[in-house]
């Protein structure tokens, strides 16, 4: 990447991916009218599932994917080991994401129903900073592609990245998206992180808080909005449960 | 002859997912060959029970970054034949074109990005940048138009936002479909350069016959709902899918597997062609003339030929359907009302990769008491294996060495398109 007339040099990266849908690696290869200098901002030296060969000297390696299985968390600590810089990719990464909703279920009976008398291996669901040490999140499901492209820029030329502070909410205010809960749909805007510049509820659909809670939400004075709407506790707790972001947040007594 | 080949490819790049190939010749005999799928599971079925009907496809579409339309599509449909609701045809022609970008999206991907490599002696697309920098721009510009085309009608490209049970929730900016429809036309330009590329390439000369399973076209190529077909003959409607698909689970793979009237079966762009190539858009099946893809094509390889003569189709009837949205007046609704009620339904839809079934059991208060999802992949896993088996037996009666014979295995599964993730769930 050149700037300001200077050459940065080009990090080793490696893209790794665990137990998820792999969409946010494929947001890596979309934006395409950027997709070029992109590529050539970097050196990508493993990603399994674009490129064929598997380079052990990356510098800064994206982990998609929550961890659920014993040699997940194996090969997980094998990369933590190697990377200079460990970036967690998409919400199930940061949060356990929609897996983590698993953990709320029986697993030997959520086994039995499946397969049967042939049982798979599979633990409770675990973000990654569960199980390793990280140095860098980037929620969303999917990952903004945008946010990420900003993201790798900062950390080619070595500048710290801050995320918003403010919520979804601005972001509806700023591309003219009539207020979803004032249409009666239940939105998790006013308390989510921003950054994904809010395509969801300009699509029809309320924030479901895939990039879990902005800094310091105002939880109260949302709980309060969303009852005085109509909204039960227990509609408000499942939408916040969904990815996994609001662990441990609960209105109302039950879960 | 003496060959010895020893070949554990673990996990095997340039697919969606993990899988392991191991094939093992001894004196020239071939003593084992294995394709399994050992992604870890996820259990959405078991994540889907208790839940609401508005939250079923938000869920669902995760199971898969590649297909979530496709996904989101199957549940809704299922959600919607349990309710008794009928969609707003502006609605379904909406869906219709956001499948097609997904179509296209996730065609181009395997052709350019995962499959074309092979046949170019590259590793990945990477080095194409240094070396034929215009074709990774033709890749990318194809993917673009195909990722504007789901984020103007869905929402989003990849977990799509606007696919709600009872229709579509939004009617797209009728400036940016406008816009589209220019570069779809920009599209078919470029997918002619796509098929100039792939007549260069060596398709394996390798046949296997199978049984090929999809929806059956009835006027037109179909994609979203409609009678099941199998090229053996058996026939069946949309909610008898689980006698199409027999699925079982096994030892070695947390896939699980399938198989109809023989040993298995294939679905994806090949069975889609086979089954209804008749209803085609002319273009592609001139395309598919000049590139070699004929009818009753048992070549597993071919199904590269087949996804890109669906892609050429795609963007024409896109383009059809882009003009006739035009056409609607300012005030087209585009959802139906939606009340919950006790029952079950299904919902068959040809994703990239082949039909993908959804079926969901609701309550009264439309929460989801049992669901049942099964992917393209998850029944193409047993058929990938049988044609391994018998490529890699003709290739060890052949002599071919190790090089050969990973690379010929390798380009064999990912002529499938293997969508992995997809097919654990």
């Amino acid at each position: 990447m050149r700037y300001l007339h200077i050459d940065s040099p080009r990090p080793r990266i490696a893209v790794f991916d665990f137990t998820d849908c792999e969409g946010c690696e494929l947001q890596l290869a979309n934006k395409e009218e950027t997709l070029v200098p992109f590529l050539n901002a970097v050196e990508i030296v493993n990603f399994r599932e674009i490129a064929t060969g598997a380079g052990e000297d990356y510098e800064i390696a994206f982990v998609e994917g929550a961890i659920s299985r014993s040699d997940e968390v194996e090969r997980l600590k094998a990369i933590r080991g190697k990377a200079r810089l460990l970036v967690a990719l998409g919400s199930c990464a940061c949060f356990g994401g929609v897996n983590r909703m698993k953990n709320a279920y029986d697993l030997g009976a959520a086994n039995a129903e499946i397969y049967g008398r042939t049982p798979k291996e599979t633990l409770p669901v675990r973000s990654v900073k569960e199980v390793v040490p990280v140095d860098l999140e980037i929620p969303g499901c999917p990952v903004s592609k945008d946010e990420v492209e900003r993201i790798v820029r900062h950390l080619v030329l070595d500048v710290p990245f801050a995320f918003h502070a403010y919520p979804v909410c601005v972001e509806c205010k700023q591309r003219f998206t009539t207020c979803l809960m004032e249409k009666g749909q239940l939105c998790l805007g006013p308390i989510v992180r921003a950054g994904c510049e809010a395509p969801c509820p300009a699509g029809g659909l309320g924030c479901w808080g895939c990039r879990g809670p902005a800094e310091a939400p105002n939880l109260e004075e949302f709980f309060a909005l969303a009852r005085e709407r109509g909204f039960t506790d227990q509609e408000i707790n499942e939408r916040m449960a969904f990815f996994g972001g609001f662990e441990g947040v609960v209105v109302g007594g039950t879960r | 002859m003496n060959v010895d080949l020893n070949i554990r490819i673990h996990p095997l790049t340039r697919v969606e997912g993990h899988g392991d190939l191991l094939v093992r010749v001894v004196n020239g005999q071939l003593q084992e060959v294995h394709w399994d799928v050992v992604e870890t599971p996820r259990f959405f079925e078991v994540m889907l029970k208790g839940k609401h009907y508005t939250s079923a496809a938000i869920l669902t579409a995760r199971i898969c970054g590649i297909c979530s339309i496709g996904h989101a599509l199957a549940s809704v449909r299922a959600t919607e034949r349990a309710f008794g609701v009928e969609i707003p045809e502006t609605a379904a022609k909406l869906r219709l074109l956001a499948k097609h970008g997904e179509t296209l999206q996730s065609h181009v991907l395997h052709l350019l990005f995962l499959a074309a490599p092979d046949f170019l002696g590259l590793p990945s697309v990477l080095p194409l940048l240094e070396s034929s920098p215009s074709t990774v721009t033709l890749a990318a510009r194809l993917k673009g138009v195909a990722n504007r085309l789901c984020e103007v009608v869905a929402g989003r490209a990849t977990h799509p936002v606007s696919i709600q049970v009872g229709g579509m929730a939004v009617f797209p900016d009728r400036r940016e479909l406008a816009s589209l429809k220019a570069e779809l036309a920009g599209a078919v330009k470029d997918l002619a350069a796509v098929a100039e590329l792939f007549k260069g390439f060596e398709m394996p000369a390798f046949s296997r016959e199978t049984e090929f399973v999809s929806l059956k076209g009835e006027g037109s190529y179909p994609w979203i709902g409609g009678a099941l077909l199998s090229s053996d003959g058996v026939e069946r409607a949309e909610g008898d899918y689980l006698r199409m698909t027999n699925e079982f689970v096994d030892e070695r793979n947390t896939s699980k597997l399938c198989r109809l009237s023989r040993e298995s079966f294939a679905v994806g762009a090949l069975a889609r062609w086979n089954n209804n190539h008749r209803f085609l858009h002319p273009a592609a099946r001139a395309a598919a003339e000049e590139l070699g893809l004929g009818p009753d094509c048992h070549n597993p390889f071919k199904n590269n030929l087949a996804q890109l003569v669906e892609s050429i189709h795609v963007v024409h009837e896109s383009i059809a359907l882009i003009e006739d949205l035009l056409a609607e007046p300012e005030s087209v609704q585009t959802m139906a009302e939606v009340s919950p009620r006790e029952g079950e339904g299904v919902g068959a839809v040809e994703v990239p990769r082949g039909i993908l079934y959804h079926h969901y059991d609701y309550d009264g208060e439309g929460r989801v008491v049992r669901a049942n999802c099964i992917i393209p992949t998850t029944q193409n896993n047993l058929n990938i294996q049988h044609d391994l088996k018998r490529l890699a037996l003709d290739l060890a009666a052949d002599g071919a060495d190790d090089a050969r014979m990973e690379r010929l295995c390798s380009m064999l599964i990912r002529a499938y398109d293997p969508c992995i993730s997809c097919s654990v769930h």
